[in-house]
């Protein structure tokens, strides 16, 4: 029989759309209702033919062989009391219950613990720390935004329901006349989809995106007459207008994204964004807040912070401290430098979406690597284990948050495929057999049967007892 | 032939993110990953049609890629490959001590190879790791 369910909430980008309304027949996703491209993607695959059931182990001709969830979660938990430094990499697709039990699980092991703000957001963090976060939620925005500025971000591809549902079109308490009651501007290197939708558009030369808000910020502070000419490839008479249009606001917002983040000066180009909302704010009200890219991104930094103090990049090989220092504890930077001898790699890809130049350390390096995840990605193409879990949003339920920290419930709209676990239930069990495993023996040693060990790293038990 | 010397950027694309839901083992994550998009001018100036395979250089790496100009325009000096496993094979790994990779604004030299095959995104990670078998397990 057909069911349809209502407000429920999207596992794709940062925006959690939590409005949507699936059809579901027999425990197959018939129908989706009011998602995105991508999120309806996401549903429909789910019921899809081919997907992994059953853990597996990749065979030395590089074949796939089935194992059972007790042989896998053995794998696992030998590696991570084995290792000196393994690395637990990801959590941009899961929920908080799972982050909180890798988080547990982390700290028995002694890893590295990081999620994919460390690629993304990592460098925000860093700023928001040095600066602050004059931020506010999504539904003020909705409600009272009449000026709303996306800077290298890119809403129409990457968070395809944002203007819709936030930025631009949406009609609010204060903005009753919608689209046309607010000015937009976008700055991009790019004339991007979401500039067609600009009032404003700001061609800055890439990576010259701090020389734009400084310009912004000396308008700002009253030296408009000593800006030049053209600064970072925008003429001065489009950021006079600009800074007029933001000045005449009643409630300007700032939305940033990967524009900032990955271009040369990362966490500065945040510093200053976050600067210029300081100087808006002599004007009018502003804020300013992170385009979170993933439905739980934001998850991490709320648990992880509750339990060890960091929201990303926690070095817990140090046994009784947390230590967090991005450069060194990061994940990208661990693997250059090659000082990782086991590596998880959960709910992300971090065979796709690191440089390959950094991957190619972790999955050619010849340590053991579990993949978490519940389709075949390309970590998974070279892991030793791939462990399939339920789909979050789909198949299991949980708290996420949102990109401006706001927790949403997940629900669950059919049964995990194959009866798989969750990623709690998962780790969990993990750290049940680790504790299984440490009490028959089984010491941190650095030895894997077929591992490169790691010279340098002495193990914790030696440093601290 | 002629070598364009450009500033690249990879950033996400909606169809990117479809494709990428359905598996990246698919056709379709093939089809819209696997291309660069660039300014009209720099197109014209190395004198190829659409979809011609072109070698993508950096200071750590070579992809090759289809070549479109793209409904997301670039100005003039810059290019575009979709993030993902061919723009990450050119991406440069250093983070500047913040733990991000160089993602956007790095100098890359394209030129074009029309003989050239577009490689697939499992054989690309198996044998930067030396775990090619020598066949695609996930048929695509």
């Amino acid at each position: 029989m057909q069911e349809v369910i209502k407000h429920v909430a999207c596992p794709y980008c940062g925006a959690c759309c939590d409005d949507l309304e699936v059809t579901v027949d027999d425990g197959k996703i018939i129908e989706v209702k009011n998602a995105c491209i991508i999120g309806t993607e996401i549903y429909h695959h789910a019921s899809r033919e081919g997907r992994v059931g059953t853990p597996r182990r990749r065979q030395p001709d590089g074949t796939y062989k089935d194992i059972t969830y007790e042989e896998a979660i053995d794998f696992t938990a030998k590696m991570l009391i084995k290792a000196k430094k393994p690395l637990i990499f990801g959590f941009g697709s899961t929920n908080c219950e799972g982050m909180a039990a890798a988080g547990r699980v982390a700290e028995d092991a002694g890893a590295v613990l990081d999620n994919c703000a460390s690629i993304c957001h990592g460098s925000s963090f860093l700023a928001i720390f040095d600066t602050g976060y004059p931020s506010c939620t999504l539904g003020e925005v909705k409600n009272r935004a009449d000026v709303v500025i996306y800077w290298g971000s890119n809403p129409a591809h990457a968070h395809p329901r944002h203007m819709s549902r936030y930025g631009i079109f949406p009609r609010g308490f204060f903005t009753g006349k919608g689209a046309r009651g607010r000015k937009v501007i976008v700055i991009d290197p790019r004339y991007t989809d979401t500039a067609r939708c600009a009032n404003q558009f700001l061609q800055v030369q890439q990576g010259h995106d701090y020389e734009l808000f400084d310009a912004f910020r000396m308008v700002m502070h009253g030296y408009a007459a000593d800006v030049p000419a053209i600064v970072a490839g925008v003429p001065k008479e489009k950021i006079l207008e600009a800074c007029d249009v933001i000045k005449a606001g009643r409630y300007v917002h700032i939305f940033f994204g990967m524009g900032l983040c990955h271009s040369d000066g990362r966490n500065h180009n945040v510093d200053i964004a976050i600067n210029l909302v300081r100087d808006v704010n002599e004007y009018t009200k502003c804020t300013i807040m992170a385009m979170r890219g993933h439905y739980n991104i934001a998850g991490p930094g709320i648990v992880w912070a509750w339990q060890f103090g960091f929201p990303y990049c926690i070095d817990l090989t140090k046994g009784s401290v947390a230590h967090m220092n991005p450069g060194e504890t990061s994940s990208v930077d661990l693997a250059n430098r090659g000082e990782i001898d086991a590596f998880i790699n959960i709910g992300t890809d971090a065979g796709a979406h690191f440089p390959i130049r950094a991957f190619e350390k972790i999955g050619g390096a010849g340590i053991p690597m579990v993949t978490i995840d519940p389709s075949v990605n390309m970590a998974a193409t070279v892991s030793d284990v791939h462990i399939p879990v339920a789909i979050v949003g789909v198949e299991t339920g949980g708290i996420c948050y949102r990109m401006d920290n706001v927790p949403i419930q997940y629900r669950a709209v059919v049964k995990p495929f194959n009866g798989i676990l969750t990623d709690e239930q998962l780790f969990d069990k993990i750290y049940e057999r680790m504790q299984e495993l440490k009490n028959a023996g089984i010491e941190c040693d650095g030895t894997w049967d077929y591992a490169t060990p790691l010279a340098d790293v002495r193990p914790i038990k030696e440093v601290y007892q | 032939m002629t070598v364009l010397h450009l500033n690249m950027v990879t950033q996400r694309a909606v169809e990117e993110g479809e494709a990428m839901e359905s598996g990246k083992t698919t056709q379709k994550y093939f089809d819209v990953c696997s291309i660069i998009e660039m300014n009209a001018d720099d197109f014209k100036e190395l004198g190829i049609n659409l979809n011609t395979v072109v070698k993508v250089t950096s200071e750590c790496g070579e992809v090759f890629v289809k070549s479109t100009i793209g409904r997301q325009t670039c100005p003039r000096g810059l290019c575009h490959i979709r993030q993902g496993v061919w723009a990450n094979q050119v991406v440069p790994p250093r983070t500047q001590s913040t733990g991000e990779p160089q993602y956007s604004g790095f100098p890359v030299t394209v030129e074009p190879a029309p003989e050239a095959r577009v490689v697939p995104a499992v054989e690309l990670v198996q044998k930067a790791c030396n775990k090619w078998n020598g066949k695609l397990l996930w048929p695509m």
